[in-house]
């Protein structure tokens, strides 16, 4: 790392009084182009004053109190057209963050699985995980999202010819129709056990992990986390006597009612999403095994490590501090690529505020709430990150 | 007379670990897992390929009508070929064909001059930034030429160009935006890092919507910028803030003691930075640059939500042809068949700068 300014730039610096030449140079220089952002920031305000006084629209922030008035396709809390602006800006919020998060997920296993992959021993895997990941990385991302939206999910049956899985699930051009849980009185105990369960596998963890390093024997945690996550919660959920009731899909004259429903502009998004960035992903997780020395990989072959083992315990762990800073740029991105909903309809911020935009022209104080909570989401993300990458890089020798 | 020893000629290798045989079981079939990975790839590679082949070419239709197309099952390229001037030109009239063309052909002859050296490198950085000037003259028209309004600028040839456009004037922003974030003056610094850091953090079509609909209110009373232009000053300070990254990187790489001996040698801060530091740190950036070029040039297909119909636009569009209805499918394959051809060329392009040197970490 070089620093950013050398000293030898430092020994130039004159050093006469406070009216030497390079001073008062830095002086103007500096006063000018903040005489610049001020003078073109208030002209630009002055005419942009001017220009909604011309046409009538009030600006502020009053109008998110307003009435919506427009209904909303998918939403994950209860709307209604007659809820304010605000409350509909809030829907879009909560999907955006709903669908990244879930996206987010899922690319991060598809990049794991492909990258793995094209490092493969396996010729014929690893050609395949190339020709995945050359294919989606070189198509625009709009592109693959109305392709699946337009084209995959249209091929769908229609409502009456729905693809009918035991009278539970259905499928069709509206969406993917799901049994819906609803919890009972005693669903709070099997809440109850899930939490304990989890507590009880981060005890595991570190028990395990002490117990290694005094005893050298392995515990087998994931085994033991997993049966433990199941178990426990099925266990209260039989003893408080069964207390979910499932909710079916049922076809109630033109469309299905009912049950849990995936619509396909979520289906599409989500997926688009999610092979997109995961031909991202699994470059970087590639590109970070390949970073690996191959010594490394030698000596875990000489110690006598199983392949699975050895990726698992040398290399993945090495990789994972190339992997953790361009895998954060890739999540970033991926929060801002969902944007793209708006392209096919699914009800996301910027959709939901464009539909505002269009109904009531308040452009500047939208896009000026679309600017701040992408830029606060990515703020947050990259914090996060930075503190993965952080934990990432301590095993410092 | 000794016995003198004589080895025997050494046997050939096993026939199981030679040739075809051989590669096989070393990549294909060590092993029980790997094995089962060869068989599910190759169920996966069977039942996928042969429907897509069929479609794709063997029952496809290469001349002929919607009516034949529909009866033969397989895709309908001659649906393609009907549309090949809405895809190249978007709805330009046809009797200026030829200008868009001549664009192309300078775009190409000018890239093929660059990535081929025949140009001197700074005369072919002036052409490049000046290429803008007889496209916008060719494709716009005015000084002799008959007049095309932007509206009607479209396909191919729109993509195109906002890419180009782009890049071509992003570059210098970019470089100026990093160079003022290295700046020792706080006021140029603060301003650069807060438009960097602005801009790399909404989306893109965030800065579209702002173009296409903020941007009317910025302008004083009967100033008009038609939506082309709006859209490309958008994708200008969108992509400057990247490019800025880019170049900022480059800047850093850069050893100090190229600054010392410049110092030395009695050079100038702005001697040091332009005729030292800068020829370094761009022919490092060489390969991420391309790669921001690629990204720009999927980007643009942004464009279509603001309504203009670039290549991707174009391809929607055909698709609802009446007379052409229900080949959405051949539409966008062709559409991500093209836009799959320049990206990865040009990812290939940037790959094999990497290769001849160009990049910060391959010296």
């Amino acid at each position: 790392m070089v620093s950013r300014r050398s000293p030898a730039l430092d020994l130039e610096r004159p050093r006469g009084g406070y009216l030497s030449r390079g001073n008062v140079v830095s002086l103007l220089s500096q006063l000018a182009v903040v005489a610049l952002v001020i003078g073109g920031g208030y002209l630009l305000f002055a005419t942009t004053q001017a220009n909604l006084e011309q046409r009538q629209i009030h600006s502020g922030f009053r109008f998110l109190s307003f009435e919506a008035g427009f209904s909303i396709g998918d939403s994950l809390i209860p709307y209604s057209p007659s809820d304010t602006y605000g409350y509909a800006f809030l829907v879009g919020i909560i999907n955006t963050f709903f669908v990244s998060i879930l996206s987010i997920v899922l690319a991060t296993v598809v990049g794991i699985a492909v990258g793995v992959a094209e490092v493969s021993r396996n010729w014929l895997i690893a050609r395949l995980g190339e020709i995945y990941v050359e294919l989606l990385r070189n198509v625009p991302l709009l592109l693959t999202l109305i392709f699946m939206y337009t084209v995959v999910l249209a091929g769908l049956p229609a409502v009456r010819q729905s693809i009918d899985l035991f009278g539970l699930v259905f499928l069709n051009q509206r969406g993917l129709y799901l049994p819906r849980p609803l919890p009972l009185d005693g669903f709070g105990y099997v809440a109850a056990a899930f939490a304990a369960a989890v507590v009880g596998v981060i005890v595991l963890v570190r028990w395990a992990r002490r117990h290694h390093e005094r005893t050298g024997t392995a515990v087998p945690v994931l085994a033991l986390s997993v049966a433990l996550l199941l178990l426990a919660p099925l266990v209260a959920y039989v003893a408080a006597g069964l207390p979910l009731d499932w909710e079916l899909p049922a076809l109630k004259g033109l469309n299905f009612r009912g049950g849990w429903v995936c619509r396909p502009e979520f289906a599409a998004l989500l997926v688009g999403l999610v092979l997109y960035r995961g031909a991202f992903i699994a470059e970087n997780v590639r590109a970070g095994i390949v970073a690996v020395g191959k010594g490394q990989r030698e000596a875990a072959a000489a110690l006598g490590l199983p392949p699975g083992r050895t990726m698992h315990l040398v290399v993945l762990p090495q990789a994972l501090r190339t992997i953790i800073p361009s895998t954060t740029n890739d999540y970033v991105s991926l929060v801002k690529d969902s944007s793209l909903a708006v392209a096919i309809g699914y009800p996301d911020m910027v959709s939901i505020g464009g539909t505002m935009i269009g109904q009531n022209g308040q452009a500047i104080e939208v896009i000026g709430m679309w600017m701040a909570i992408y830029l606060a989401i990515n703020l947050l993300v990259s914090l996060l990150m930075n503190w993965a990458n952080v934990k990432a890089q301590l095993v410092d020798r | 007379m000794p016995e003198v020893f004589t080895p025997s000629p050494a046997l050939p290798p096993p026939p199981s670990t030679v040739g075809a045989i051989g590669w096989m079981r070393e990549n294909l079939f060590k092993g029980w897992f790997n094995s089962a990975l060869t068989i599910v790839a190759l169920l996966f590679i069977g039942a996928v390929v042969p429907p897509l082949a069929s479609w794709l070419a063997l029952d496809a239709t290469f001349s002929g009508d919607a009516a034949a197309c529909r009866a033969s099952g397989g895709a309908c390229w001659s649906f393609i070929a009907a549309e090949a001037r809405l895809f190249m030109i978007g709805t330009y009239p046809i009797a200026h064909a030829w200008r868009p063309l001549v664009s192309g052909l300078l775009l190409l002859g000018l890239f093929v001059a660059t990535a081929r050296h025949l140009l001197p490198p700074l005369t072919a950085a002036a052409l490049w930034l000046l290429l803008p000037l007889p496209v916008y003259w060719l494709l716009g028209g005015g000084l002799g030429l008959e007049e095309v309004e932007p509206a009607k600028w479209g396909g191919l040839m729109l993509t195109l160009l906002l890419a180009v456009v782009g890049v071509v004037v992003s570059v210098p922003c970019g470089i100026l935006l990093a160079l003022g974030r290295r700046s020792r003056f706080v006021a140029i610094k603060s301003v650069c890092v807060g438009l960097i850091e602005l801009v790399r953090g909404v989306p893109m079509i965030t800065i579209l919507f702002m173009a296409t609909i903020m941007m009317p209110f910025f302008l004083p009373q009967g100033v008009q910028v038609g939506i082309v232009f709006r859209v490309q000053i958008g994708i200008i300070l969108f992509s400057s803030a990247y490019m800025a990254e880019v170049v900022r990187g480059g800047l850093q790489g850069i050893d100090r003691g190229q600054h010392e001996a410049a110092a030395a040698l009695g050079l100038k801060r702005w001697h040091t930075t332009l005729f030292i530091v800068l020829p370094q740190a761009l022919r490092d950036v060489l390969p991420p640059l391309i790669g921001r070029c690629i990204a720009l040039l999927k980007d643009t297909s942004l464009v279509i939500i603001v309504g203009l119909l670039d290549f991707l636009g174009i391809a929607k569009a055909a698709a609802k042809d009446p007379q052409w209805l229900g080949f959405d499918a051949e539409a966008f394959v062709f559409c991500a068949a093209v836009y799959w051809v320049l990206c990865f060329s040009l990812s290939r392009y940037g790959k094999s700068l990497e290769r001849r040197g160009h990049g910060a970490f391959k010296k």
